[in-house]
């Protein structure tokens, strides 16, 4: 038997809980389902399996006005009609004007490639449901032509989701689902020093208590992320702000919370007791 | 045993079905769990547990079901037995029949007998995926480079210690309606209409008409097909609606996202709608609820939330108003028929449960609009009247 295990790479590590996730939904041809707050680098995974299993990769960004024909195939009548208007051209061959999308390359490679459909929630809502059929079958039918395709290589189809709408059961049944859960302190560190490699330790060990704190309120609306923590960490050592500062007041506390009602939540927890 | 798993989660509310049971079987058998079972609870979960809210139900669940015996239980013996004698949770349906008969459970128990017989031959040193010891990036003391030490995991603790930990118990959710519900059932909120504005091209008909006209292109316009809803939602907010407040905000962020619409708009009340609506939820910013009147005719509807419960006099009398400052020269009743006046295609959704439904101005109320519950059915009814395909009724004074 033989077994292509993801399994990391340099740069991207992941979880033996995430490997495994990964493996078995190529080893049962089924789509990944990645789920995870902003920033926990579900996009990027894609691209680690891709390089670690050196394979191709093909990214079908999703749009508001995605639509689920677009990732197999458009047929191109205008520019046929064209063609047949000004007549240089062979027009009889109407395979030509097909254009195959993103997923309709990934069932037509002569190899196994990693299919990313990034954050398909930003789609209409029937949308997974118009793919769910072809994800099953891997194949798709081209009317114009009159041709069944179907994968040879079935691909390892990475999906992402942030939640913003809620996906529908029949497509939910067919993935495998992983949830990147939010990095934790230890984690956190390794991240920050990537964008502030010379941050003063006191700062780091400081700003780390408050964020977690933050997060941990449980009348928070949205909780700040990653990239807030890093923006806030660069105002605070921008603005010269002295480490006890931070615990008694809380500053650039507008740079990590957006919303109004957050900040007020906050600042009544913040008074109701200073964390230690 | 196995079986008895299945029906273990979906008492805890899981809705696992026999088609990603049938999953895991597979992933079991073809090697994946590797009898470990820190490995079978990720496994198991990633097939069967869809979304992160139900993560802290499938920890309980597991905790319950493998307390104890997790010592005890081989997931290589519990499988073997399965394939060999294969029992399902229940009477299957056609489908899921025909996705039992696509496994071929026989072929499935040879290959797991095969990978069980490596694995004992070449125990402590090979470098299959099983074994201890190899080089294989799994299992336990590996020296794969990037290889993880998996049993070890979470410094030797248990797996059902790990899911005792409920790790996820922040991210439960125990919502009666969330947005994608809500814009499912905003969906069918739509007559379509010939609509005016700019044409657009029509591609069937160009090639058909330019086929007839011997490959000189002709070009067919037509007018595009529009949504001709004009929606105006009226939401209470504040004061009795703050435990609804999460719902509310569904409601609205869904109406908001659905683009469908001819014209949509909102407005935020107190209570009841006296001389003034708000456009924001702290009401700050007004409106003349008159000047807001003469906008609307009889093509739009008006969707009312609110949970109509107030004292009496704040709906029948002149000053009733609850704010203390605000004399209202015009009943709050007065205002509401006159949005039904001007509006007859209007409902009123209450988030409150039909059941109590008891107070005397929401029977008052349903008087003026027939009033649904805000939940999926009573969303849908709602739809219906305002689509015109259910009658539109009021209580009988």
């Amino acid at each position: 038997m033989s077994f292509h295990a993801f399994s990391g790479t340099d740069t991207y590590l992941a979880s033996p809980e995430l490997r495994d996730s990964v493996n078995v939904a190529s080893a049962l041809e089924k789509p990944l389902l990645v789920r995870g707050e902003p920033g926990t680098g579900k996009t990027v995974l894609a691209e680690a399996i891709a390089e670690n299993l050196v394979m191709p990769l093909l990214t079908w960004n999703i749009k508001s006005t995605s639509k689920a024909q677009e990732g197999l195939y458009v047929y191109d009548t205008v520019q046929r009609l064209n063609d047949a208007r000004f007549g240089d051209k062979d027009i009889t061959d109407i395979s030509q004007y097909i254009k195959y999308g993103p997923l309709g390359q990934s069932f037509l490679t002569d190899q196994r490639v990693v299919l990313l459909i990034d954050e398909i929630d930003k789609a209409d809502m029937e949308f997974p449901n118009d793919l769910l059929h072809e994800l099953d079958r891997m194949s798709f039918f081209v009317h114009e032509t009159g041709k069944q395709h179907s994968a040879q290589f079935r691909p390892i189809v990475v999906i992402t989701s942030n939640n913003e709408k809620e996906l529908p059961d029949a497509f939910l049944r067919r993935c495998v689902f992983h949830y990147i859960a939010f990095p934790d302190k230890a984690e956190m560190e390794d991240i920050i020093r990537v964008h502030h490699p010379d941050v003063e330790a006191e700062l780091l060990r400081q700003v780390l208590l408050r964020f977690y704190w933050l997060r941990d309120l449980p009348e928070l609306r949205k909780k700040p992320s990653t990239s807030e923590l890093i923006d806030w960490i660069a105002a605070l050592r921008r603005g010269g702000v002295s480490t006890e500062s931070i615990e008694s007041e809380l500053p650039f506390l507008g740079v990590l919370m957006k919303r109004e009602n957050d900040l007020e939540a906050v600042m009544a927890a913040h008074r109701r007791g200073r964390v230690n | 045993m196995f079986v008895d798993f299945f029906y273990h989660l979906r008492g805890y509310g899981l809705k696992v079905t026999i088609t990603e049971w049938l999953s895991l079987m597979k992933a079991l058998a073809i090697g994946h769990s590797r009898a470990d079972l820190h490995v079978f609870y990720n496994l198991a979960r990633c097939l069967m547990v869809k979304r992160e809210a139900d993560f802290d139900n499938y920890d309980r669940a597991f905790a319950s079901f493998f307390m104890g015996v997790e010592n005890h239980f081989d997931i290589s013996d519990e499988l073997l037995e399965w394939l060999s004698k294969p029992e399902l949770p229940r009477e299957l349906t056609d489908e899921e029949r025909a996705k039992l008969e696509a496994l071929d459970l026989d072929e499935l128990r040879e290959r797991f007998k095969e990978l069980l017989d490596e694995q004992k031959e070449r125990h402590d040193g090979g470098n299959r995926w099983i074994g201890t010891g190899g080089m294989s990036p799994f299992g336990h003391g590996g020296e794969h480079p990037t290889g993880v030490r998996i049993g070890g995991a979470g410094g030797g603790r248990s797996a059902v210690q790990v899911a005792t930990d409920r790790r996820f118990r922040n991210l439960r959710s125990d919502r009666i309606l969330d947005t994608r519900q809500i814009g499912l059932a905003l969906r069918r909120l739509r007559k379509l209409d010939k609509d005016e504005g700019p044409e657009e091209l029509d591609i069937d008909e160009t090639i058909d008409s330019s086929a007839r006209n011997a490959g000189e292109i002709d070009l067919v316009f037509r007018p595009p097909k529009r949504n001709r809803i004009k929606l105006l939602l009226l939401i209470d907010v504040g004061g009795s609606m703050d435990p609804h407040t999460l719902l509310c905000e569904r409601l609205f962020s869904a109406a908001h996202k659905a683009n469908h619409f001819k014209k949509f708009e909102f407005k935020f009340f107190h209570n009841c709608v006296y001389e003034n609506l708000y456009t924001d939820i702290s009401r700050w910013k007004g409106e003349p609820t008159s000047r807001i009147l003469k906008r609307l005719d009889h093509t739009w509807s008006v969707c009312l939330v609110g949970d109509a419960w107030m004292s009496p006099y704040e709906l029948t009398h002149t000053g009733g108003a609850i704010d203390y400052y605000h004399t209202n020269q015009v009943t709050g009743l007065d205002w509401l028929r006159k949005f039904r006046d001007r509006c007859p295609n209007s409902i009123w959704l209450n988030p409150e449960p039909r059941r109590i439904w008891n107070a005397p101005t929401i029977h008052l109320i349903r008087q003026v609009f027939p009033m649904f519950e805000l939940t999926i059915d009573g969303l849908t009814e709602g739809i219906d009247v305002l689509r015109g395909i259910r009658p539109n009724r009021a209580l009988a004074a």
